[in-house]
């Protein structure tokens, strides 16, 4: 009877509440796992290193007694941008992301187009070969570069055999290697948004804009481009934000001989033990990423509504 | 002009093609050479898959991702499917752009950063409430649940956008309360959703080296953590062999998957006809 009765009770609770119940429990989770972790990162990017458990000193001071003094120190920041080694190699980021990201843009836009164009069972096996690279697992294509572009790899007996070059060229551990394996993992992700994109257009629009007489070109430019803008940013940008902040495949294409970001701070935790300097490189990265993470979202914002 | 502009199409696609598939066919292949130099054939052989399938430490890893990723795939599939619905039927609440955010923002996050803010989060927590006491199987699968479920809720909410509200909005007007709509309508129409939800929860998770190298302790290895530790050095054969069986177990896999949505597929498009 008692149970009964609670039971009812619960249910009349869901039947009112629901909506704060769906949306509180993953809120409630990205909140714990997801903001808070930043906030702890913005923390020690402003304490100070030390050699102790854990390495860093407290922002709060309470050893004074009575209320705690604050003591923030932004030496961290201060000296990143000092050592121009730090802002190269953001720059130097920054730079083969977006090279990277315009050769997915100008591999991807005609494969994407070529397969809107596609009818039926050719267009699906097509989309298919595109996805499928996407399951399998990232550090193991990195990998398969590793064995073409190697000294006595498959791409340097080729060019050797063909009579190109007459001794193995350095093709790994160049920044020549991590171009193409960027370009090679995320030219999928310049892919698809592009492909969802065109997949809506209508294509007869063209047809009109040749029917009047438009060339070619003309109307590619005037009529194709500004239609399947929005693919092209949302696939740009799901291409250049990662990119950035890449690591695995500067590290294992690139050598030592490339500076990227993401290894900076995987080698600065990992390596030097100096939380608070690699916590400050976490912040200035987030920060030079904040401006395209919110044209993304905007773009994904902006999309959901068209659908609904 | 038509057809040279086709032409055109037709070339990019095959180049596109070739570059996302030659390096992967050439891996393979290399996988059956005898020499333990990589890139010289030594001629066909098998005995990298043997010493493959001797090792404990290849099967230990493997059974780790594994564990790892059924639980991550099973959480996250549970957590999006709530985030989804959230933003695609509850327009209303308390911090929506907040959380907005937040769902959108695991998708194009570096990884390095999700990683070391896990990682420091983990330790803050140890430090002040004792919890996690070792990091491992439980701190990995926390932290791919956190960026798997972004993707589980935008799979889900892009499926209830598409759908119409039709059938919700009938039952309501035939007086079921809201969560039973939720329950009885909703959620059997997202089923193909969370399907697709939780593949891509599972592979994101068995992919993941980054996130997993900073929240993990010692004596946890997952396996893109081992593969990563021996292909830092250079080729290996057996990485090939390895390679090559869980790329063949994913393309057979996706192949099945792809193959029974397009009967479905067409299946549909016969009943409309």
């Amino acid at each position: 009877m008692s149970i009964s009765k609670t039971h009812a009770g619960f249910g009349n609770w869901l039947q009112s509440r629901w909506q704060t119940v769906v949306s509180g429990i993953p809120f409630f989770w990205l909140l714990l796992f997801f903001l808070a972790p930043f906030f702890i990162v913005l923390k020690i990017s402003l304490a100070e290193s030390i050699i102790a458990s854990p390495p860093f000193t407290r922002l709060l001071d309470w050893s004074g007694g009575g209320l705690p003094t604050l003591k923030v120190s932004i030496d961290n920041f201060a000296y990143m941008w000092e050592d121009s080694l730090y802002v190269r190699t953001y720059l130097s980021s920054l730079k083969i992301a977006f090279v990277s990201t315009v050769l997915c843009l100008l591999i991807g836009y005609p494969m994407a187009y070529a397969i809107v164009k596609a009818e039926g069972t050719t267009r699906y096996i097509l989309l298919l070969l595109i996805i499928l690279p996407f399951w399998t697992s990232f550090l193991l294509r990195v990998y398969a570069w590793m064995g073409l572009l190697a000294d006595q790899g498959t791409l340097n007996s080729f060019l050797i055999w063909i009579g190109v070059i007459e001794k193995p060229i350095r093709l790994l551990y160049s920044q020549f290697a991590v171009y193409v394996g960027i370009v090679y993992t995320y030219l999928p992700f310049m892919i698809l948004p592009l492909y969802a994109n065109m997949e809506k257009l209508d294509i007869s629009l063209q047809e009109a804009a040749a029917d009047l007489g438009a060339k070619p070109v003309a109307g590619f430019f005037t009529v194709t481009l500004p239609l399947t803008l929005p693919g092209i940013i949302a696939g740009s940008l799901l291409v250049f934000i990662p990119a950035t902040g890449e690591f695995v495949i500067p590290d294992l294409l690139g050598g030592g001989n490339v500076l990227m970001i993401g290894r900076v701070l995987y080698s600065e935790f990992n390596a030097n033990h100096d939380w608070p300097v690699a916590s400050a490189v976490a912040i200035a990265l987030v920060i030079v990423l904040v401006v395209p993470m919110m044209l993304y979202h905007k773009v994904q914002a902006a999309e959901a509504l068209r659908e609904s | 002009m038509k057809a040279g502009r086709s032409r055109f199409l037709l070339g990019m696609l095959c180049f596109g093609f070739a570059f996302l598939y030659v390096p992967i066919i050439l891996m393979m292949i290399y996988s059956f050479n005898y020499s333990k130099l990589v890139p010289v054939w030594g001629g066909f052989s098998t005995r990298w898959y043997s010493e493959l399938f001797q090792s404990e430490e290849v099967w230990n890893a493997t059974m780790l991702s594994l564990k790892i990723a059924l639980l991550n795939a099973t959480f996250a599939t549970m957590l999006g499917t709530l985030a989804g619905i959230a933003l695609a039927r509850i327009h209303k609440f308390r911090g929506r752009t907040l959380f907005t955010g937040m769902i959108s923002a695991p998708l194009v996050m570096p990884e390095v950063i999700t990683g070391l803010s896990l990682l420091l989060l983990f330790i803050t927590l140890n430090q002040t409430i004792g919890w996690p006491a070792e990091r491992g199987i439980t701190t990995i699968t926390i932290a791919h649940i956190t960026f798997s479920m972004a993707f589980v809720a935008i799979i889900i909410q892009s499926r209830l956008a598409g759908t119409g509200q039709d059938l919700e909005e009938a039952a309501l007007d035939l007086g079921a309360k809201p969560f039973r709509v939720l329950w009885d309508i909703t959620l059997p129409q997202l089923a193909p959703g969370m399907v697709a939800g939780w593949l891509l929860a599972f592979t994101l998770s068995l992919d993941d080296l980054v996130i997993a190298s900073f929240v993990s302790g010692p004596g946890a290895t997952t396996l893109p953590m081992l593969i990563y530790s021996r292909i830092r050095l250079g080729l290996r054969p057996d990485i090939n062999a390895l390679a090559t069986i869980i790329i063949l177990a994913v393309t057979i896999s996706v192949l099945i998957a792809g193959w029974i949505m397009l009967r479905q597929q067409r299946q549909m498009q016969q009943r409309e006809i």
